[in-house]
């Protein structure tokens, strides 16, 4: 009981992937600012940002509905940090694997943009409302390449557990090669999911002043803002997990692969994000329903019939 | 979803740079219709110069605009100098161009990272105002600032460019010419810069003319205006100068104008420095200026800059009358912005590289011609404020003002 509460509570659970959040925002942030021939932030900033924020006022709208406005914060954090619990990390197996944990993880994940939208809308102000409404349009359009990109190499493993992805790949590293494309629009698509340029639309500070997030301010926009940091290394996980699982039983060394994996990935995205400018929101739908989804179709065909050769 | 919903862009906006209201009405995310709204900004400029010498006003003129300081203060200098009849030296004519062409690179540098910006692309921003930093250097080398720099005074220029600065100018000159060649391969052929800025805020030709566009924005609409080959002011009558002209009509021809624009100032820069001519910097002119009136144009970097003054032969104008060249393209916007996305009204904007604080104006409405009941005298509007706030249950006569304690 004692030891499932530090997991999940501490290490590594909430506690872990707070600090790690942290950590990768300003990995992400010194990335970009060094890609843009700028200084970049001190490790510490994220953290102080944090900080600063909760100490901040926290205005609620007359407007809005205020036990909503409140609790979307919280349940967006929690859902992550639960996703959280179900990615193989530093070792072969999660914390409470078990058949189909991917899936959970999936669903799980997309909680937070549910979230993120109803914060928009029961903000009650045009820019929020507009924000919220792209969130959707977003929803619909990355999602299914991304959980196709996602089920694709399962399919070829034969098996919905990610500890399962796990062992099959480990017993042949060389069937990842086949899953290039699928990691490729996973990782295009997951910038939709974690509202990074070029599919930050709805927040696109220039048009929408931030979009859902308009109203919010203080504590609860804090968490908000740690939710979606923690989020981009729940995501990274994720794809490390599927795309990259290496195998080894000695905790030590396992952190240090999952750290580096991890942070491969994030350089990747920090890369896209600093090349791209911001799309326009049919462009997205276009690109996700055109591209992505057909490439990830036939990754999950080609995976089918690979399954019966190999 | 058919609703249509009403945004404010403004006044308090992350994209606008000043205070400029622009009331865009959407249908999902379709602009219908939008109506812009300046003047927050009045300064009363134009009747401070009024009551200040010639020369006091030049230091309000030079701040018309923080950008486009250099341009505003050449265009009164021209008027004030054409008033006096007197003309000045070539040696300062160059400067005033070179240091003309220096503006119009740092400013076109700064539209380059708003425009990358506005649409998230942040990394063209930081490039491109990393790269302006040396341009600011530059100017601030010549005039001591970088960006009220102080060159210009009536009958000529105030600080001579020595041979060593020449040099250091150049070296300048190289490196923006390098990077500057990345911009352009950049605009034309960036995937997401094409499909971000192509086909958006559409301006046609007819367009352009009939509402009135200048600068980058009607020549991107394929109209040769440019008043430094139009009306060849200063030195520019012995410049090879080539007007660049680009035929996509929207946001992405503004964008390749601006960037093909850069390599034309630095040319220009190149062939003054070679061909800087000897002679007095500044001519002496009377302080009395003869009574007239005269108008003078001059090329922003956004485009024709008109200064119209009139002198009742005193030291102090009679009437000074600003139009900074922002001015004329506010009328254009709205116009470019109906039928687009919300997602490409900030760019469309940015698009005419607007100047709101140098364009505010009061303006007196006659009523006799428009037929407008709303004008209202200094009294009738105490009034209806008084009214105003009494029908809200504050009234301001019930307000007892403590007596004032004097201490000693």
């Amino acid at each position: 009981m004692l030891a499932a509460l530090f997991h999940i509570l501490i290490f590594p659970g909430l506690l872990f992937l707070m600090a790690y959040s942290l950590f990768f925002d300003f990995v992400d942030r010194k990335i970009y600012a060094r890609l843009q021939n700028r200084t970049g932030p001190r490790w510490y900033q994220p953290l102080a940002d944090f900080l600063k924020l909760l100490g901040k006022e926290t205005i609620i709208p007359d407007h809005a509905a205020k036990k909503i406005f409140t609790f979307l914060p919280i349940v967006s954090m929690a859902a992550i940090a639960a996703a959280y619990l179900y990615i193989p990390l530093f070792l072969p197996e999660s914390l409470y694997p078990f058949d189909g944990d991917l899936i959970v993880v999936l669903y799980l994940l997309t909680i937070p943009t549910v979230c993120f939208f109803l914060a928009g809308w029961f903000s009650t102000s045009v820019f929020a409302t507009i924000g919220a409404v792209r969130t959707l349009t977003q929803l619909f359009s990355y999602e299914v390449p991304l959980f196709m990109a996602l089920l694709a190499p399962a399919l070829l493993a034969d098996t919905w557990s990610l500890s399962g992805i796990t062992a099959y790949y480990s017993q042949h590293p060389f069937y990842l090669l086949l899953n290039i494309p699928a990691f490729l629009v996973a990782i295009i698509a997951c910038q939709g999911k974690l509202d990074r340029v070029p599919f930050d639309l709805s927040e696109a500070e220039t048009e929408l002043a931030s979009g859902t997030f308009v109203e919010y301010s203080g504590r609860y926009y804090a968490i908000f803002r740690l939710a979606i940091d923690c989020e981009l290394v729940v995501v990274s996980s994720l794809i490390a997990a599927v795309y990259l699982p290496m195998h080894s039983d000695s905790l030590l060394l396992g952190i240090v692969i999952y750290v580096l994996e991890t942070l491969l990935i994030l350089f990747i995205l920090a890369l896209i994000r600093t090349i791209m400018a911001r799309i326009r929101i049919e462009q997205m739908v276009v690109l996700c329903w055109k591209y992505l989804t057909p490439i990830a179709l036939l990754q999950i065909i080609a995976n089918l019939l690979l399954k019966g050769v190999l | 979803m058919n609703q249509r919903i009403t945004i404010p862009i403004g006044p308090q906006h992350p994209s606008l740079k000043e205070p400029g209201c622009f009331t865009i009405t959407l249908e999902g995310e379709k602009v219908v219709s939008a109506v812009v709204g300046v003047g927050y900004n009045h300064r009363g400029l134009e009747k401070a110069c009024e009551a200040r010498t010639y020369i006091q006003d030049m230091y309000l003129i030079e701040r018309v605009c923080g950008i486009c300081s250099h341009t505003h203060s050449t265009a009164f200098c021209q008027a004030v100098e054409a008033l006096a009849g007197v003309e000045i030296s070539r040696r300062a004519a160059y400067i005033r161009v070179i240091m003309a062409e220096l503006e119009r690179l740092h400013s076109h540098l700064l539209w380059l990272g708003v425009a990358g910006h506005e649409i998230g692309f942040d990394t063209l921003l930081m490039y491109s105002w990393r790269d302006r930093e040396k341009v600011l250097d530059a100017l601030a080398l010549l005039g001591g600032n970088r960006v009220n720099y102080g060159i210009n005074t009536i009958g000529g220029v105030r600080r001579d460019i020595s041979p060593s600065e020449c040099e250091q100018l150049r070296s300048m000159l190289d490196f923006i010419e390098e990077e500057d060649k990345y911009f352009i391969d950049l605009a034309l052929h960036e995937s997401t810069l094409a499909a971000r800025l192509g086909g958006i805020g559409r301006l046609s030709y007819e367009d352009a003319l009939r509402l009135g566009a200048v600068g980058p924005v009607a020549r991107a609409s394929g109209v040769p205006t440019d008043i430094r080959v139009i009306e060849k002011y200063a030195a520019y009558d012995e410049f090879p100068m080539e007007v660049i002209t680009d035929e996509h009509s929207d946001v992405f021809g503004r964008a390749v104008v601006r960037v093909k624009e850069i390599m034309e100032s630095i040319k220009l820069i190149r062939f003054a420095l070679d061909n800087l001519p000897d002679g007095e910097l500044k001519v002496n002119v009377p302080r009395r200026i003869p009574e007239g009136e005269v108008l003078s144009r001059t090329e922003a970097p956004r485009g024709e800059d008109i200064h119209y003054v009139r002198s009742n032969g005193t030291d102090k104008p009679d009437r000074v009358r600003v139009r900074a060249a922002s001015e004329a393209n506010w009328h254009s916007v709205a116009h470019m912005l109906e039928g687009d996305y919300l997602a490409d009204v900030p760019i469309i904007i940015a698009a005419i590289d607007p100047c709101y604080s140098c364009t505010d104006r009061a303006i007196v409405l006659d009523h006799r011609d428009t037929g407008c009941q709303q004008v209202l005298d200094w009294e009738a509007l105490r009034r209806y404020s008084v009214d105003f706030y009494r029908e809200r249950g504050f009234d301001a006569k019930s307000i007892k003002i403590p007596e004032r304690k004097i201490i000693r």
